[in-house]
């Protein structure tokens, strides 16, 4: 909403600190009071939490005797440092390490490059083929003369990114399929799609895995079988692309109907009027809010711990387990959600930017 | 009409047609595959494994009595009780936490509003899995023994063992009170409709407030004096290793509540602060101008207009924190779906307790819908 003002004022920042701080702070009893109040419970739990999670914690430890031994006064980071191994990267042999080391950098990168408007062009689909196929190449093995590692041992933080990435990687061009179902002109292909849309995203998550983990095998033919983390990954991409085809149906709404007629008068059949005409201006305004949607799939991938698979979460959890290190909880769950947070919040942060920047070019165009 | 494929309408039939048989044909094959996967590892089939013996304790039940001995039926009922029970007050509380910090995000006090946003900001991008765990460890863990309760108000206990909060003694009063609460609703809900009516047949608008605050308060009060105004207290007490008397909710359920509401809140604050900062600015001048003071200027202007923006994306809330207490199986909290879960472990029957779940969660769901949608459309523009 550009040039409007809202309910709430905006408080000009004052000429002077003090000045600052009477608007601010102390602009009425009641504002102060809650000041003094905020201000208090911050001096109380501030410097008791730098002290338990900087300056008394323990670092680096053999074992967790030390950590014991200061229980309840500093935090024991050492848990993370002697675990961070098996937490980034699972059960995965420990000489091969470098190979998912390398897999999450590549994974950023191609995260990373998507997000850079320069790349928004058809070819960036090739890009993510051929990134993904590096990918497995390095994570697998069996070719090159890296030793074959079966998927049952991927994972850590690794598996997390690979979850995500291959189920928005997958579930992209489903998700657009789904859209443009849901606005199709026939009843029976429109009908199939609101159905399914609406069955996956009316159900929670967990019964989707479920479903994948012990119902899938059922319906295959008797003799093959597909391992668990595919599976899950099947459960994972069907659930994204519910929830995508509803933000690409979003962008679609928001086409103008003359955009449509323009494309019908040129007399382009409908494909190539979705694709060539319809689709571009409707993925490029879904951007931000698939962003979003990204990033809660990107939460809801440690729900994969339900059903036994090693992802981040899972695998700090099975080394809580270990008799020598269970009672360090809150550091390891701590930890858990700074790694979750840094990823997050960086994607939202973009999320916003990326709003903001194509508003204004929308409005650029307008004028 | 031409009866070829270059006509669109006997073109969108063909592709129709082709959908359908291939729809069909892909659940043939998968029906055919599982009825023979069934047969193979010999698993029955149907839903009459509901009227067998359970034969598994569940660790806490709400409203339902249940021993191992009940069958698989009411195991299921105990579950989806307890579904309802932390969606509800979840739902609830993560409304009046939400608003308030969505309020406080939008504060001119600037601490306040900072601290509010590092909140929404903290929480929003941190799995509720790892944050259930998180609450789940500081109450096991990091909570003293019975012995050693925290006791933050007289009579409240936190402990390992999940919080114990004392209750009034059964009583009969306590029926008469609620109905007597019933009773002031209906009154209440009466008097505002006709002074809503002579409000708008003479212009002069009756004491609302006033005397619905009476209806709700005068009514069980008297109830509560005529029927003996009873004392007793049910207060937990320290009996062995654990506490006996009072509420006690254990550390799942805790758990799991709290993690919800923190999580959900942080969701709803940006709601409430998005739908308040779409009002703009001249309509509550516009308000002032005609002459309304602040509290009406918001109620009749602010509000209404606000809710509009608020409904939608708060109902979608409501859903996923129902959806959402489904985790509670990992942190074993018995829901619908961990009890579901316990029946597929012990009768291999997989196709009917997912069926079942699903079942349920769809109906929720649709209820919710249901119900948010007509109060939408209770606030939306009429018209138009």
């Amino acid at each position: 909403m550009p040039g409007a003002t809202s309910t709430v004022l905006p408080r000009h920042a004052g000429a002077s600190p003090i000045a600052w701080a009477r608007a601010n702070l102390f602009s009425s009893w009641l504002n102060t009071l809650l000041t003094l109040a905020i201000a208090y419970l911050l001096v109380k739990a501030l410097p008791a939490f730098v002290d338990w999670a900087f300056l008394n914690a323990i670092w680096q430890a053999p074992d967790s005797k030390a950590c014991r031994a200061r229980a309840g006064e500093g935090a024991c980071w050492a848990f993370i440092a002697e675990k961070h191994r098996f937490i980034l990267f699972g059960t995965y042999p420990f000489s091969e390490h470098w190979r998912p080391a390398l897999a999450c950098v590549l994974l950023v990168a191609l995260w990373t490059a998507s997000a850079l408007r320069v790349f928004w062009k058809p070819w960036l689909v090739l890009v993510w083929a051929f990134g993904l196929t590096v990918i497995g190449v390095l994570m697998w093995g069996g070719v090159l003369g890296l030793t074959y590692v079966e998927n049952e041992r991927w994972g850590g933080l690794v598996l997390t990114l690979l979850l995500t990435t291959i189920g928005v990687a997958l579930a992209f061009p489903l998700a657009i399929l789904l859209a443009l179902g849901r606005r199709s002109s026939m009843p029976v292909i429109q009908g199939l799609c609101v159905g399914f849309i609406e069955l996956i995203r009316g159900v929670p998550l967990i019964s989707l895995l479920f479903m994948a983990s012990v119902m899938l095998p059922l319906f295959l033919p008797a003799g093959v079988t597909i391992d668990k983390m595919l599976r899950a990954q099947f459960a994972l991409i069907i659930f994204c692309g519910a929830y995508l085809a509803e933000v690409i149906r979003g962008g679609l709404q928001a086409i103008p109907a003359g955009q449509h007629e323009a494309a019908d008068a040129l007399g382009l059949s409908y494909w190539r009027k979705t694709l060539l005409v319809i689709l571009p201006q409707a993925l490029r305004i879904s951007i931000p809010p698939i962003v979003n949607s990204v990033i809660a799939f990107f939460k809801d991938t440690s729900l994969v711990l339900i059903i036994g698979l090693f992802d981040l979460l899972s695998t700090i959890k099975v080394s809580l387990a270990e008799p020598a290190w269970t009672g360090f909880g809150v550091e390891a769950y701590l930890f858990a959600a700074l790694v979750y947070f840094v990823f997050c919040f960086a994607m939202s942060r973009y999320s916003q930017n990326l709003e903001r920047t194509l508003a204004r070019a929308e409005e650029g165009r307008r004028r | 009409m031409k009866l070829s494929f270059s006509n669109p309408r006997i073109r969108a039939l063909i592709y129709q047609a082709i959908t359908i048989v291939a729809a069909l044909a892909a659940g043939a094959y998968l029906v055919s595959n599982t009825l023979a996967n069934l047969q193979d590892r010999h698993i029955a089939s149907g839903f009459a494994f509901l009227g067998r013996e359970a034969g598994f304790a569940i660790g806490e039940t709400s409203f339902i009595a249940y021993s191992a001995a009940d069958t698989y039926l009411r195991a299921l009922g105990v579950g989806l009780a307890n579904t309802l029970r932390v969606s509800l007050i979840g739902i609830v509380a993560a409304t009046v936490l939400g608003t308030l910090i969505g309020l406080a995000r939008i504060s001119h006090n600037w601490l306040l509003a900072r601290l509010a946003t590092a909140y929404v900001e903290f929480i929003r991008n941190v799995p509720l899995l790892v944050q259930l765990f998180f609450w789940y460890v500081i109450i096991a863990e990091t909570l003293p023994h019975p012995r050693e309760a925290l006791e933050p108000l007289p009579g409240f206990y936190l402990s390992n063992r999940g919080i114990n909060v004392p209750v009034p003694e059964p009583h009969a009063a306590y029926a008469w009170i609620l109905g007597a609460f019933a009773a002031g609703v209906a009154l209440s809900t009466g008097f505002a409709w006709w002074a809503r009516r002579r409000h708008a047949r003479t212009g002069r608008r009756p004491p609302v407030a006033e005397a619905v605050l009476m209806l709700l308060i005068l009514p069980p009060a008297l109830a509560y004096l005529l029927s003996g105004a009873p004392t007793g207290m049910s207060v937990p007490r320290l009996a062995g290793f654990n506490f006996s008397g009072g509420v006690a909710l254990t550390p799942e359920f805790a758990a799991l509540g709290l993690g919800l509401i923190i999580y959900t809140a942080a969701f709803i604050a940006e709601i409430v602060r998005a739908g308040i900062l779409a009002i703009p600015y001249g309509q509550l001048e516009a308000a002032y101008a005609v002459g309304l003071r602040r509290r009406l200027a918001m109620r009749l202007v602010v509000l209404p207009q606000a809710l509009r923006v608020i409904v939608p994306p708060l109902t979608s809330q409501y859903l996923n924190l129902t959806k959402n207490s489904s985790l509670a199986v990992a942190i074993g909290y018995p829901d619908i779906v961990s009890i579901a879960n316990t029946a597929i472990n012990q009768t291999g029957q997989a196709i009917e307790g997912i069926a079942i779940i699903m079942a349920v969660y769809l109906t929720i769901s649709l209820s919710i819908s249901v119900l948010m949608n007509w109060y939408n459309a209770r606030v939306a523009l009429k018209g138009g």
